[in-house]
């Protein structure tokens, strides 16, 4: 028995040994990278190819709630200080140190990149002070909560490499120097980014299996799912739920899932006295904004069958939703369920709000932007139908729609949102819209709810985390009882994969390969 | 010939200027590229910050006259997405889109010219019929269908080609080239030869019309007569002849190949300048869609100009300052 174990055990090691060889990973990605300097856009391709590079001082984890990053802890010292005690023995890819000086650098860089999109995660922050090498203190004019969040989407550069350097220079490698799992060989616009391990890497967890890393650019779904099926990829992205049968059937590929923080939902114009495209069915005006009436938004909610679009529409892949955040996100409340499908419930509410005869309105929707945007618009309008209320589906590309929104065009609208906080998703999507106070910048159902905002307020001031999130708890609960918006489903994150592969899924939606493991 | 260079130069600045103009509004039209840069987490004050740095807060025709003022030093400003010069950009992209485009023209002239020969030739041939039978398929099927299908069956069934990307390159003259090594010569083996199927039933099409008109013309017949070989007629007296319409055909199908190579690009995931106007189209990227639509408008200068030339020299009765170019 002795010698069979022992035989075991060394093809054991040696089927353990053997990938890590010739471990190279080759990774396609859904959209272009514009750019590696991390400072400079704020998208998802963009950031996914900086965490390998860098480190934020707050890291997320894969239910995005914050964890150490190059911060071993942090806390507030009093309500507009915050104080982040930094991982010491930490180099960066060039050997040097990394110490409290490269975090002011980039706190610094991030404010300043031409047109750079990060300067809103650190323009609260009006004092930087370096305590000694590993301790960093932050100040804020007012308390404010959200430093750590905001640090999250502050990668750390280093002051020596990336001192007076401009995009390009990331771009061709030179100031391409962090702390992160990886390092950075090429990035070929258009093409892919070529990463090697970083086998010093201060978290030993997560030490990447692979020396190297390739990320494939490849937009097109069809084409991105070619190159897994015919080996020339590991691991994909962003699978088109059409095809998800057809994977799961395959003998040599695998699927791993987890519920996205992307929530997708309609707005629906409360605020205007006759928002557009609202009229009876014959097209006359009516006297009054129906959405106005809280028991015509409840019979909307109630007209839309979820179960049937994540099911029929979605091919499983999303969760009816009855929050503005999904599960694993802070500040989201269990005890806000979906709404229930009941089209008779939905009936009896017009007719008690007036509208027995229902009416009509435009319903509008991106038809390039979600999964399966434009299909979800159309099941909606069936539904509504039934209902009695005539919707009329107008999609277009993202590029036009965003615009049209925002100026006011429509009455009822799609949108998808993630946010790694309750509150944050309240404070862009329903509060108040107050451009002193950042608030309500997408708030296009133009809700207001005094009551919202104050809970908002208290909990972007209260450095506390609990409390900060029974505040943001209590925010979600008062607007989706509302229905401020319409919420429809969570959806889910889907990655691909060969037979031998196993991927940590993530709720952001980010592809890590140093969380891609043989199995 | 000198005036005829001149006058061709001025009339494509005309048509750069109208262009242009046509691009700002058009993109003016769709939407502000504000909303699809600034990230969806940013508040007012970001956004309106946004909106100043790329300078879209200003009139449109005062955002028109900021771009020819710095388009005549040269510059056709930076792009709002990838925060470096639209021109880089573009030239960055250009040989690989180039490589495809020559590619695809290679294989269809390659291909293209005997095969119609020899439909016009053995009009009715099975060989004959199989062959503008297969061209009329060449000429309806969508290229991207066409491209997902090479996909399927010689990379994900067969096994043979990969399934997309472009392979390694090497410097030639400065110059990024991949079909230098066998593992580049096979992965632009299927985009080219998607790209080319249309172009090649063009070529097809038009060889054979052109060898049916020359067999009947009375210099064939006489030649014939002479006791001529088969194959000195065809290739010296009908091959010849015909040769002028195909060449301004292939010319000016080149600048339409590199302008719309868009689709096999994306199909293929091939890191062209196809590629970037598609995704620059959807960013509303400004600098990159106009730098791009002028540097296909200067191709497409160039390429009739050499056509017009090349013409010339085919057909010794062109002279090329009396053609009036338009």
């Amino acid at each position: 028995m002795i010698a069979p174990f022992r035989i075991q055990l060394f093809l054991l090691l040696a089927a353990a040994l053997c990938p890590v060889q010739a471990a190279e990973l080759r990774i396609g990605m859904a959209s272009d990278v514009t750019s590696v300097d991390p400072h400079h856009q704020n998208i998802t391709a963009n950031n996914n190819i900086g965490w390998h590079v860098f480190d934020a001082l707050v890291n997320v984890d894969e239910n995005t709630r914050l964890v150490p990053g190059l911060a071993l802890s942090w806390r507030a010292v009093d309500p507009t200080t915050w104080e982040f005690r930094l991982r010491k023995g930490v180099k960066f890819h060039d050997g040097s140190d990394f110490t409290a000086d490269d975090a002011v650098f980039s706190l610094e860089r991030a404010a300043r990149v031409p047109n750079g999109q990060f300067a809103s995660f650190v323009q609260r922050i009006v004092g930087r002070e370096v305590v000694d090498a590993h301790t960093l203190r932050l100040k804020t004019a007012t308390p404010y909560a959200m430093v750590p969040p905001d640090l999250n989407s502050v990668f750390i550069v280093s002051r020596r490499a990336a001192a007076n350097a401009a995009t390009e220079d990331f771009n061709s490698g030179r100031a391409m120097v962090g702390t992160g799992p990886f390092r950075f060989v090429r990035f070929a616009r258009g093409d892919r980014v070529e990463l090697a391990r970083n086998d010093a890497y201060w978290n030993k967890e997560a030490r990447p299996a692979w020396d190297r890393v390739t990320f494939r650019i490849m937009p097109n779904d069809p084409a991105r799912l070619a190159a897994l099926l015919s080996g020339d990829l590991d691991l994909i992205e962003q699978i088109p739920t059409a095809d998800l049968a057809r994977i799961r059937a395959h003998g040599g590929l695998r699927i791993e899932q987890k519920v996205s923080w992307r929530t997708i939902f309609f707005h629906l114009d409360q605020g205007r006295a006759q928002p557009p495209t609202i009229a009876d069915k014959a097209g006359k005006p009516l006297a009054a904004n129906p959405f106005r009436d809280p028991r015509v938004r409840l019979a909307l909610s109630k007209a839309i069958n979820r179960q049937a679009i994540v099911e029929r529409v979605m091919d499983g892949a999303a969760l009816p939703a009855g929050n503005l955040v999904s599960p694993p996100v802070f500040g989201h409340d269990p005890d806000l369920k979906a709404e229930r499908f009941d089209p008779e419930g939905a009936k009896k509410l017009l007719a008690e709000a007036g509208y027995p005869a229902g009416f009509a309105f435009t319903l509008a929707a991106p038809n390039n932007r979600y999964v399966n945007d434009e299909q979800i618009a159309q099941a909606v309008a069936q539904m509504l139908a039934r209902a009695g209320i005539s919707a009329r589906i107008e999609t277009m590309p993202v590029n036009v729609y965003l615009s049209k929104a925002r100026g006011g065009a429509f009455a009822f609208a799609m949108l998808g949102w993630g946010s790694f906080s309750g509150d944050l998703a309240l404070r862009a999507l329903v509060a108040t819209a107050d451009a002193q106070k950042g608030f309500g910048a997408w708030n296009w159902s133009r809700y207001s709810n005094p009551r919202v905002d104050a809970l908002l307020e208290r909990a972007f001031s209260s450095v506390d985390e609990k409390k900060r999130e029974a505040l943001a708890r209590e925010a979600m609960g008062v607007a989706m009882k509302d229905l401020a918006v319409i919420p429809l489903h969570h959806q889910v994150a889907l990655w691909a994969m060969r037979k031998g592969l196993a991927y940590t899924a993530r709720t952001d939606e980010y592809t890590f390969a140093h969380h891609v493991r043989g199995r | 010939m000198l005036a005829y260079l001149i006058r061709r130069l001025m009339q494509s600045v005309v048509v750069l200027l109208f262009m242009s103009l046509l691009v700002f509004a058009g993109v003016y039209a769709i939407g502000n590229p504000i909303d699809i840069l600034v990230n969806p987490q940013a508040d007012q004050a970001e956004i309106e910050r946004a909106t100043r740095a790329l300078g879209l807060d200003l009139p449109l025709a005062q955002q028109y006259w900021i771009f020819l003022r710095q388009a005549v030093l040269g510059d056709l400003g930076r792009s709002f997405a990838f925060n470096v010069p639209a021109i880089q950009l573009i030239l960055e992209r250009m040989p690989a889109t180039l490589e495809l485009a020559g590619a695809a023209m290679a294989i269809a002239i390659v291909f293209g010219i005997p095969l119609g020969l020899w439909a016009g030739l053995k009009r009715e041939s099975i060989a004959g019929k199989t062959i503008m039978t297969g061209s009329i398929l060449g000429f309806s099927l969508p290229t991207f269908w066409v491209g997902l299908m090479l996909i399927m069956v010689f990379s994900v069934y067969l096994g043979w080609l990969p399934s997309g990307g472009r392979g390694p390159t090497r410097e030639v003259f400065g110059i990024a080239v991949s079909f230098l090594s066998w593992e580049g010569l096979a992965h632009l083996a299927l985009p080219a030869a998607n790209l080319a199927l249309f172009k090649l039933s063009l070529i097809i099409r038009l060889t054979r019309a052109g060898t049916r008109e020359a067999l009947v013309q009375d210099y064939v017949k006489f030649a014939r007569a002479k006791g001529l070989s088969d194959a000195r007629v065809v290739f010296v007296h009908v091959l010849k002849n015909i040769l002028i319409p195909i060449v301004t055909v292939i010319g000016l199908e080149f600048g339409s190949v590199i302008a719309f190579a868009i689709v096999t690009e994306s199909v293929f995931a091939w890191p062209g300048m196809g590629k970037l106007l598609v995704e620059s189209i959807n960013a509303l990227d400004r600098p990159v869609i106009v730098a791009y639509l002028c540097v296909i408008v200067m191709f497409f200068v160039l390429i009739n100009l050499a056509v017009d030339v090349l013409y010339s020299a085919l057909d010794p009765r062109v002279r090329l300052g009396e053609a009036r170019a338009g």
